[in-house]
């Protein structure tokens, strides 16, 4: 059986949501754990005094490194060339694909090991590496359990945050012997239990993989050094000992120099996990001093530097924000769409108010979901609030329903041009014109009123159409006897 | 003291006896009101859906209807946030596209001068005793453009605790949107109520008779769910509280 059956294409936004919102069990799994984390983050955050600058540095950081972008990627080939690395460019998703499934064949190797990364989900890397005949085996805890269950992850730190404890153990119960080591039977659902299991299934892959995949969370252009965060330590295992090490990574991870990291290793774990201090933070420069040679890390050091729409949005004044982002997470577990929906629902490897902005810019409004994705908020602004590079979501959001509802210009592919109104919002753009030209007229608006008032006795419980969506579940306003503007007018005397 | 009323068109249509409570508390605080009959609509249900020229005209129309107000005061955090926050943003976006820089002259003149009911009454005239009187229990839900968009903080719940007879509840996860959201309580309905839902059980459940908010249009959204549940609970817009006194109770 295949890790990754194809699956359909996504469907809108409010239809995924739909099926999430009527699971119980999705949603109190959601619930728990979205607002388990978020309350620790809240205490982690108050305990730094300077949190406000440290945001506010990792933003300017983050949008000069954007800004000269072309210039610090450049130095980083040549770091990473010196410390005996190798760097490929990919435009997009395909050419990243075949740089990989290349460099593993070169290797003679069928399987390799990987470390959480959301560039190769991005670029769908395992499902091509299958078609190639080459296993790819995630070791990460919940993207093992994502991986075996035949899942998509719904989350970017916690993949498998719509699955609880029983659920777990029932997919290690039937899954694992197929991969690898079974699960030990009796098998519990207690965590540590569950942890041990995936503890013994994975070590049989760590020794015996030649050839490891990951990404990096940042790449520092003035030494050329990757850095990847984790906590299990699964990480630093595939980072150091296979022969060939192989980091996809999106072209904006990088940052100037050394000294920036200060930032982020202050910021990240505490918005994504709530941590003070990352528990496995690995840093590796090209193949280091002894290129391999003492067997210490691996002899092969491959850098795969992924576009995939990047340059593109980076293109868009408002948009290009949303490439300050360091995947913590902390938007997801604050959203309350996200708590009620879930994460398969935004169709994407991001998902949530993140997701919700990045990938309608990384591939484009022009399918059903990513057009319905700029509108998966209510524009609360909890996103924002969190964000530790403080990436103003609800101003992309609304960017984004501009492109979508009215058109206008984007770069796709490094073309400039002009998206034109989506078709399906062709009854919705005459309804906020006919109610712009009636509030344009207080004359007529106060008629409107009026006839309102006068027809409030047939004031129907259930409307029709785009109405519906309101009265299936609420009831409508009564109506007022008269306007305020009447009551006005009649009071005051107010001359019209 | 002399300030313009802006109503909005919610509660212009809807909710005009929030609009009157508003009459009543300022002029009862000795605040001389004007109501400029040209204003009509903010455009936040345009802009926010993504239809920004749209909104470009009603920017226009208000900006116009409230010229030469030093006071612009307004009983909806969203609506203030939509003219304080995006107007700008708005003409901005309007000289970038080479449109010429009146829009954005319209949009920075106008915003300094709007405030939000309680902004204006707590940080402009300098009151948290109104001289209000609301024998009920109530509990309340801070809207979130209220809350993040303007900052507004605890000045709501300052007002309301120093209401005579009135006993305050803390709504438990009072900082978590309602689910209304504009066209998002359409778009997304199933979202939407399930948002709701949480909402008004959190609020039922700390036992209030009343659900007291500061923006009509997640009133609307929350007393439409309440309704429809048959629940006991109440909503009721801040002003309305603030407005009741011994001599003239809430009808």
């Amino acid at each position: 059986m295949p890790a990754f059956p194809a699956l359909p294409a996504f469907p809108a936004f409010p239809d995924a949501a739909r099926d999430a919102v009527r699971d119980d069990v999705l949603r109190a799994n959601l619930r728990h754990a979205t607002h388990t984390i978020r309350d620790k983050r809240a205490r982690a955050v108050a305990e730094l005094e300077d949190w406000d600058r440290l945001r506010a540095a990792g933003k300017a950081v983050k949008d000069h490194t954007l800004r000269h972008l072309d210039r610090y990627l450049l130095q980083l080939e040549e770091a990473v060339t010196a410390a005996g690395g190798t760097v490929h460019w990919a435009a997009d998703a395909d050419e990243a694909n075949r740089i990989v499934t290349e460099l593993v064949r070169a290797t003679g190797e069928r399987e390799v090991v990987k470390v959480k990364s959301m560039a190769t989900q991005e670029i769908g890397l395992n499902e091509a590496l299958e078609a190639a005949g080459i296993a790819a085996y995630e070791t990460d805890l919940a993207e093992l359990i994502v991986q075996l269950g035949h899942d998509r992850p719904s989350h970017i730190l916690v993949p498998a945050i719509h699955r609880n404890r029983a659920e777990i153990r029932d997919i290690f119960r039937t899954e694992m012997g197929n991969w690898g080591r079974p699960a030990p039977d009796p098998l519990g659902d207690d965590p540590r239990d569950l942890a041990e299991a995936a503890r013994l299934h994975l070590r049989e892959k760590f020794l015996r993989a030649k050839v490891a995949v990951s990404g990096a969370n940042f790449m520092v252009a003035e030494t050329g050094t990757m850095v990847v965060f984790e906590s299990e330590g699964n990480g630093r295992m595939c980072l150091t000992l296979p022969d060939t090490l192989i980091s996809v990574v999106g072209i904006e991870k990088v940052v100037p120099t050394f000294r920036d990291l200060e930032i982020f290793l202050q910021t990240l774990p505490r918005s994504s996990t709530a941590e003070r201090m990352n528990p496995y933070t690995t840093m590796w420069t090209g193949l280091g001093p002894s290129r391999g040679a003492d067997g210490d890390g691996p002899s092969a050091f491959h850098l795969v530097l992924l576009d995939n729409g990047r340059t593109d949005t980076l293109a868009d004044e408002t948009g290009r924000q949303a490439l300050r982002c360091i995947r913590c997470s902390a938007c997801l577990n604050v959203c309350p769409v996200y708590e009620r929906a879930g994460g398969h629902a935004y169709g994407s490897v991001y998902p949530g108010p993140i997701g919700a902005i990045l990938s309608p810019q990384l591939r484009g409004t022009g399918s059903a979901i990513d057009a319905s994705l700029p509108y998966a908020s209510t524009l609360c602004g909890a996103c924002y609030e969190v964000c530790p590079v403080a990436i103003d979501i609800p101003e992309v959001l609304v960017h984004l329903r501009e492109r979508v509802a009215q058109g206008g210009p984007a770069t796709r592919d490094g073309i400039r041009v002009r998206i034109r109104p989506a078709q399906r919002h062709t009854a919705e753009r005459a309804a906020m014109r006919a109610a712009r030209l009636l509030m344009d007229h207080p004359g007529a608006l106060r008629a409107a009123e009026r006839l309102l008032a006068r027809a409030r006795r047939l004031a129907p419980r259930r409307l029709p159409g785009a109405g519906r969506a309101w009265t299936d579940t609420r009831e409508l306003p009564s109506l007022p006897a008269e306007s305020f503007r009447d009551w006005w007018a009649r009071e005051r005397g107010n001359p019209q | 003291m002399r300030v313009a009323l802006f109503v909005t068109c919610v509660n212009d249509a809807l909710y005009p006896r929030t609009g009157i409570a508003v009459v009543r508390l300022l002029e009862r605080l000795g605040v001389d009101v004007d109501f400029p009959a040209g204003q009509s609509c903010c455009g936040q249900p345009q802009y926010n859906t993504g239809y920004r020229y749209e909104t470009e005209p009603l920017l226009r129309r208000t900006a116009e209807a409230f010229a030469g107000h030093a006071y612009v005061v307004t009983p909806s955090g969203s609506c203030a946030a939509m003219i304080r926050e995006h107007y700008p943003r708005i003409g901005r976006k309007a000289v970038g596209e080479g449109r010429g820089s009146e829009l954005a002259a319209l949009a920075e003149d106008l915003a300094p001068r709007v405030y939000e009911l309680t902004e204006f009454l707590v940080d402009v005239l300098g009151v948290t005793d109104v001289g209000a009187y609301f024998p009920h229990t109530v509990t309340y839900h801070p809207s979130c453009h209220g809350l993040r968009g303007l900052g507004l903080g605890d000045r709501p719940r300052r007002l309301l605790a120093a209401v005579k007879g009135l006993d305050l509840v803390e709504l438990p996860g009072a900082e978590e949107c309602c689910g209304f959201g504009g066209t998002f309580a359409v778009k997304n309905p199933d979202v939407s109520t399930a948002m709701g839902a949480d909402k008004i059980a959190s609020a039922a459940a700390t036992g209030a008779e009343v659900l007291c908010g500061a923006d009509n249009s997640c009133l609307a959204h929350l007393d439409g769910l309440l309704r429809r549940a048959d629940a006991p609970l109440r909503t009721l817009h801040l002003a309305e509280i603030l407005a009741a006194t011994e001599e003239e109770p809430l009808p």
